[in-house]
């Protein structure tokens, strides 16, 4: 017992609040991702490989803009834009002729486009990292910590973004259109709502929020090739243990493993402390395969 | 195997010539593997190897076919098994001296299998694209292990190590030259080849390729469906670490990129390219993406980047050609 008190003792509290806000912060980033993707994947039933690479073109986009117009602000929304754009053409390109085949070809397919994505940008912009200024530079102590205030506006923009998402799909015509579509496609395409557009637009809109999560990011670690590789995979396990296409699930689970790797990394690499989100997954797995908070909507 | 009324109808002019389905296959089967036996004392040092490499990949892409064409099944995960195979090859090859072939072959299987037993345990849960995500993660599990523990895998710069001997025990040892490497690749492949054959065209093959065509009337049927699963991942899982095993020999090295997803990916694209559910399909579609990245190489230098063109052939190829190359002669091949 008296091991274990000490142990307890040892957590620093200091530590487990910073952690705290460290983790709430990617948390809201990954939140932004995976909503992204569930919305995709929730509506079209298609798993998006590539998300992780609209997240890293995204920040591409962002840090040219950025160098130049100079202001971030209009890199983070041009950005959001192109990368919509690709979306749609990708989307239209090579995810509509699959429409009504077996869902595993859409997976072979966001494969194809982020090797191809990924390639691109490795190609056009070399392996070194980029590195984007953050917009607000001040900084307040938290503790022994100069933290920046940019980490903070970060995680409120992300929810801000999640819930205008969320308001639209409740009220503005378009997302009436998709939630129509997302419950049934057949329904809707005899009431007049044109789904392959709807798809369309779906996907552009998960793209534009990946760019801009990956915007947000950019300036925290600097812009790489792989930067999507990492993100995409944390993404697929909060869409898994939130429930596949469950916008609010995955927005928990988000924030349930960040949290949970940050304070794991108090003791333990991070890589290492990676693990811990794998086997919240298979616990997952074992015990509810739908997910934690699985819909019944679907 | 008799001739049934239903090979009759075959869709290949092969099945018209005068000769019996069977002789014509096994006349083919014995001129592609003359071809492939003959090769090396034609082939430059350069295309030697080349083709030794294809094969291996080949066989990995074979071992996910078993999955894909045959249990309907997409693994995004076979780059744990080929991992473990290659870093149980090393270990072995580097633990026990002298370095033993058929010790580290043992090994390899032996990570395979465990490696295998994980992940059929949990992933054969789920279905379908759930699936191919929990097999991508459990990779990725492997992945940052093999990645972290230093101590043990060497981390980044993974393992080096010589190759071992040729031994076959009382008749043979001499040092693997590049042409007898290439003839025991060709030799394991081509076992591999014969069983895998055998398995999808034994009854447990057949009750695969039910839950393929329908799983949950297979399950109505009373076959314990999940075990089969488990069964027909941990087969193709140790066929993937076979392949590892083989690459780790060959190229005297275990790295922990190969572990990661980015070689479950390729695996997947030979299968879609060469043609899913003919188990040669595979190899011929590691051939081509092989060939075509090197031609592209050749042609445009080192820093071309050829997954791009290849990328865009993949997709081109799912959306007007998902049987892939050999998808035509898939029926021919599997009677």
């Amino acid at each position: 017992m008296g091991a274990i008190g000490q142990f307890f003792h040892a957590i620093p509290l200091d530590l487990i609040i910073i952690q705290t806000v460290n983790g709430l912060v990617t948390g809201m980033i990954l939140a932004l991702i995976a909503s992204g993707l569930t919305l995709i994947f929730g509506i079209m039933d298609v798993v998006n490989f590539a998300h992780g690479e609209l997240f890293m073109l995204g920040a591409y986009i962002g840090f040219v803009l950025f160098a130049a117009t100079g202001s971030f602000w209009l890199a983070l929304v041009g950005s959001s834009l192109v990368v919509a754009i690709l979306g749609a053409a990708l989307q239209i390109a090579t995810l509509r002729p699959l429409i009504g085949r077996d869902p595993l070809n859409t997976i072979l397919v966001t494969f194809g486009i982020s090797l191809i994505l990924q390639n691109y940008a490795l190609w056009q912009f070399g392996s070194t990292v980029r590195r984007v200024p953050q917009p607000v530079s001040q900084q307040f102590t938290l503790f022994y910590l100069q933290y920046p205030w940019y980490r903070i506006l970060i995680a409120f923009l992300s929810a801000a973004i999640i819930g205008a998402f969320w308001a639209f799909l409740k009220y503005g015509k378009f997302g009436i259109w998709i939630r129509a579509t997302a419950q049934d496609r057949v329904m809707a395409q005899a009431m007049g709502i044109p789904v392959p557009w709807v798809y369309t637009g779906v996907f552009a809109i998960g793209a534009a929020m990946a760019a801009a999560s990956g915007v947000l990011f950019a300036p925290l670690v600097g812009v790489s090739h792989t930067m999507g590789l990492d993100w995409v995979l944390q993404a697929f396990i909060v869409v898994v243990v939130g429930g596949m296409g469950n916008l609010g699930g995955s927005i928990v689970a988000a924030i349930f493993i960040s949290l949970l790797e940050a304070y794991a990394s108090i003791w333990l690499d991070p890589s290492q402390a990676v693990i811990l989100s794998f086997v919240v997954l298979i616990l997952t797995l074992l015990f509810r395969p739908t997910g934690l908070f699985a819909s019944a909507t679907r | 195997m008799t001739t049934t009324p239903l090979e009759k109808t075959s869709v290949l002019p092969l099945g018209k010539s005068g000769l019996s389905h069977t002789a014509v296959f096994w006349i083919g089967f014995c001129v592609v593997l003359a071809i492939l036996i003959a090769a090396p004392l034609f082939l430059s040092e350069f295309w030697r190897r080349f083709l030794t490499e294809v094969l291996i990949w080949g066989l990995l892409a074979m071992s996910s076919d078993l999955l894909i064409g045959y249990t309907g099944m997409v693994s995004f995960g076979h780059s744990a098994f080929f991992g473990l195979g290659m870093y149980g090859a090393a270990g072995a090859l580097l633990i026990v001296s002298p370095p033993n072939l058929w010790l580290a072959m043992l090994f390899g299987l032996a990570g395979a299998a465990g490696a295998a037993l994980f992940v059929a345990y949990f992933s054969t849960r789920l279905r379908d694209i759930y699936f191919a995500i929990t097999t991508l993660i459990f990779s990725q599990i492997f992945y940052v292990i093999i990645f972290t523990w230093t101590a043990v895998t060497g981390g980044e710069n993974g393992l080096i190590f010589d190759r071992p001997h040729l031994t076959i025990p009382f008749l043979y040892n001499a040092r693997f030259t590049s042409t007898t490497m290439h003839w025991f690749v060709l030799a394991v492949v081509t076992a591999s080849y014969l069983i895998l054959r055998r398995i999808t065209q034994s009854p447990f093959g057949m009750v695969l390729q039910s839950i393929r065509e329908n799983e949950f009337r297979t399950r109505a049927i009373g076959y314990p469906v999940q075990r089969y699963k488990i069964v027909a991942v941990m087969l193709s899982g140790l066929f993937a670490g076979l392949a590892g095993v083989l690459y780790a020999i060959q190229n005297e090295f275990a790295a922990p990129d190969f572990v990661f997803f980015l070689t479950s990916g390729d695996t997947v694209i030979y299968n879609i390219m060469g043609g899913v559910g003919t188990l040669v399909g595979p190899i011929v579609g590691a051939g081509f993406f092989q060939l075509l990245r090197q031609l592209l190489a050749e042609a445009f230098g080192d820093q071309f980047p050829y997954l791009i063109p290849l990328g865009i052939i993949f997709i081109v190829m799912i959306i007007f050609l998902p049987q892939g190359l050999l998808g035509f002669a898939r029926r021919w091949l599997n009677k």
